[in-house]
C-alpha cells in the first residue's frame, strides 16, 4: 500500500488534526516505512481465524442499573476551558 | 539511623510497626531524596506538602492503634497516567498540562486505602507512547546509572525513581511492555498482571484491550505486596476479573523443584545482543541450580507480535485520544469553527509520536483498509494468543529477556526510525496481547555495567507462580540494585 499526500490529507481531517506542510513529508515516510513493516502480515495463514478483539471477551459481568452517584456538574466542569452556566461553549455552529 | 531510602517496602512496613522509625521520618527522608534527584527529571509534579499530611496522619492511625492498611505510611510516586484527584495529571502531554481531575483512579484510590504516602506523579512518554520517556511534554527523564542514557519507558520516571530511591515502589502502566522494559533498563522489580487484574478506571487510556496497571520496586515481594493493593475488582471497569486476589507474598516459597520453565526458541534472535544473550543463559542456569526443568518450547507466531502490536495499539488509541477536543479537559486553542477549534487544539497539544499513532490508528480503521489491516491484526492476534494456551499445558512459566538492550542513549534513540524504536518491544509485546501476566526483574550487568533485566511469564491469573519463580531467581542473581546514586 502505497501512501500520498492526498492520504495524509484525508487521514488528518478524519482525525481532525492540522500537519504543517514541513512535517507532512516526514510523517508520509514514518507512515510508509510502518506499514511496509507491517505488511509482513501477510504471510500468516488466519484462514478460519476469528478475530480477537479482547482477552477478556464475553466475561464482562453485569450490574443493577442504578444511580450510585451524581450533583458532580461543579466538578466536572473545572476542567471547561469555557463554560456558562454549567454549559460547555463550542464555536458557533449553526450560521 | 539506618538509611532509609535504601529499605525495601517490608524492612520499612517492619521498622514502622516496631515504631523504631515513623512515616513522617521516611517520607522526609524521600522528600529529600527527590529534591537531590531533581537531576533525573523523574517526577513532573512533586507533592511533598500532601505527602507530609499523609505520613503525618498514618502516624496518628498507627499511635492510636487504628486498623491499619497493608503498606500503611510507605511513600511512593504514581505514574502521572493515573488520575488523582486535586493533583495535575498530565499524561505527560501539552493537551493535559493543566488537567485537575475531580477524581481519582481506582488502583491509586485503593493504594491509598492501604495506607500509602503519594510524594508525587512521574514522568512517562506522551499518553505512554514510547519507550524512552523522549515523547514527555516535560523533557526526558535520566537514567540514574548512567545519565545520557534513557531510562525506558513508557514508566521511565516510575523505574528511575525507584532505582534511585526517590520513591519505595511506583505505580507503572504497560501496554506492550511499559512496565517490564523500563524496569530492565534501570535495575528495578516490575509486574504487568495479566489483563483483568487492575482495574483502567481513572488511567488515561491508550489501548482499552492492552493496557494494565502494575507495580515497580526494588524487590520481588515489594511488587507482591503493592499488586495485592492495587489488584482486585471495581464496578467502574467491567473488564476487571471478578476473582479473588491472592496474597502474593505467600508465594514466595523459595522452592521452585520440579516446576517446568519453558525457554521458547523463538525469542533466540539472530544477532541478539551478547550481554542479553548471556544473561539470559545465567538465568536459565539459576532455574536449573533450584532444580526446576528447563523445556524447550515453541512460540511459532512471536515475529508477528511487533506488527499485531502496534496496528491494534495505534487503532485504539486513536479512539481514545478523539476525546481531547478543546472542549472538556483546559486546554483550547481557538478557531472560527468547531472544527477549526477541534484541529488547532490537536494539532499544538499532541507531540510528534502521538500524531504518528493517531494517524496510523485511524488509517488502519478507515473505509477500505479496516479489514486488510485491523481484523487482520486481529486474527493474528488470536494466533499468538493461543501459542501461549498451547504453551502452558507444557509449563508452569516462561523465562525470557525483558528488552533486547540495556539502556539507550537518549541521543542516539532521538535519530532513531520509529521502526527501529518500535523494534525495543520485541520480547514484551506477546505477552502484552495474549493478556498474561509478566514480570521482569534484574538478574545482571552487561559489560558496560548496565543492569540488563530477565522475564517472568505465567498463564492467565497465575502472577502467583510467577512472584514464585521471580522470588528464587531474584535470590540466585543477588543483583546489587543500588546504581550509582546521584549525588547533588
Amino acid at each position: 500500500m502505497a501512501l500520498n499526500q492526498e492520504t495524509i490529507k484525508n487521514l488528518s481531517t478524519l482525525a481532525r488534526l492540522r500537519l504543517p506542510a514541513e512535517r507532512e513529508e516526514k510523517i508520509l515516510s514514518d507512515l510508509q516505512s510502518i506499514l511496509d513493516w507491517v505488511e509482513q502480515l501477510k504471510e500468516v495463514n488466519i484462514d478460519g481465524v476469528e478475530p480477537l478483539v479482547s482477552v477478556t471477551e464475553g466475561t464482562a459481568p453485569m450490574r443493577k442499573d442504578e444511580v450510585t452517584d451524581g450533583g458532580l456538574q461543579r466538578e466536572l466542569m473545572m476542567n471547561a476551558p469555557e463554560e456558562i452556566q454549567g454549559f460547555y461553549v463550542v464555536p458557533k455552529v449553526v450560521k | 539511623m539506618t538509611d532509609l531510602v535504601n529499605l525495601t517496602i517490608a524492612e520499612a512496613l517492619d521498622l514502622l510497626n516496631k515504631k523504631e522509625i515513623s512515616s513522617e521520618e521516611l517520607t522526609k527522608a524521600h522528600i529529600a531524596e527527590m529534591e537531590k534527584g531533581r537531576v533525573l527529571n523523574a517526577f513532573i509534579t512533586e507533592t511533598p506538602d500532601l505527602a507530609l499530611e499523609q505520613a503525618k496522619a498514618s502516624d496518628e492511625k498507627r499511635a492510636a492503634g487504628s486498623a491499619l492498611g497493608a503498606l500503611e505510611g510507605i511513600p511512593i510516586a504514581n505514574k502521572d497516567l493515573y488520575c488523582t484527584k486535586g493533583v495535575r495529571t498530565t499524561a505527560a502531554s501539552k493537551i493535559l498540562s493543566k488537567f485537575v481531575p475531580p477524581y481519582e483512579s481506582t488502583v491509586s484510590q485503593k493504594l491509598k486505602d492501604a495506607g500509602t504516602v503519594m510524594l508525587g506523579k512521574l514522568n512517562t512518554d506522551q499518553f505512554a507512547m514510547g519507550g524512552s520517556t523522549l515523547t514527555s511534554y516535560f523533557g526526558v527523564t535520566k537514567n540514574p546509572w548512567n545519565l545520557d542514557l534513557v531510562p525506558g519507558g513508557s514508566s521511565g520516571g516510575s523505574a528511575a525513581a525507584v532505582s534511585a530511591g526517590l520513591c519505595m515502589a511506583a505505580t507503572g502502566s504497560d501496554t506492550g511492555g511499559s512496565i517490564r522494559q523500563p524496569a530492565s533498563f534501570c535495575g528495578v522489580t516490575g509486574i504487568k498482571p495479566t489483563y483483568g487484574r487492575c482495574s483502567r478506571f481513572g488511567i488515561v487510556a491508550f489501548a482499552s484491550s492492552l493496557d494494565q496497571a502494575g507495580p515497580m520496586a526494588r524487590s520481588v515481594k515489594d511488587c507482591a505486596l503493592m499488586l495485592g493493593a492495587m489488584a482486585g475488582a471495581d464496578d467502574k471497569d467491567s473488564t476487571v476479573a471478578n476473582v479473588p486476589v491472592p496474597d502474593y507474598t505467600l508465594a514466595l516459597t523459595g522452592d521452585i523443584k520440579g516446576k517446568k520453565i519453558g525457554i521458547p526458541k523463538e525469542y533466540r534472535l539472530d544477532g541478539l545482543n551478547p550481554d542479553v544473550a548471556a544473561t539470559w543463559d545465567k538465568g536459565i542456569q539459576f532455574l536449573k541450580d533450584a532444580g526446576a526443568e528447563v523445556v524447550d518450547i515453541s512460540l511459532p507466531h512471536t515475529k508477528y507480535a511487533l506488527p499485531v502490536y502496534y496496528i491494534v495499539a495505534c487503532a485504539e488509541a486513536s479512539s481514545n485520544l478523539s476525546r481531547y477536543d478543546g472542549v472538556r479537559y483546559t486546554t483550547r486553542v481557538d478557531g472560527d469553527s468547531l472544527d477549526e477549534m477541534y484541529e488547532n487544539t490537536r494539532t499544538d497539544g499532541f507531540g510528534d509520536e502521538v500524531v504518528r499513532r493517531i494517524l496510523l490508528g485511524t488509517f488502519v480503521l478507515s473505509a477500505g483498509f479496516y479489514d486488510a489491516y485491523y481484523t487482520r491484526a486481529q486474527r493474528v492476534r488470536r494466533l499468538i494468543y493461543n501459542d501461549f494456551i498451547e504453551a502452558f499445558k507444557q509449563v508452569d512459566a516462561i523465562l525470557v529477556p525483558a528488552a533486547p538492550t540495556p539502556a539507550l542513549s537518549a541521543e542516539e534513540m532521538k535519530n532513531m526510525k520509529p521502526v527501529d524504536v518500535y523494534a525495543g518491544d520485541v520480547f514484551t509485546t506477546p505477552a502484552s496481547l495474549a493478556g498474561v501476566p509478566g514480570l521482569s526483574l534484574p538478574i545482571g550487568l552487561s559489560q558496560n555495567g548496565l543492569p540488563i533485566g530477565l522475564q517472568v511469564i505465567g498463564k492467565h491469573f497465575d502472577e502467583n507462580t510467577v512472584f514464585q519463580v521471580a522470588d528464587v531467581l531474584e535470590k540466585l542473581a543477588n543483583f546489587d540494585k543500588t546504581p550509582r546514586r546521584v549525588k547533588g
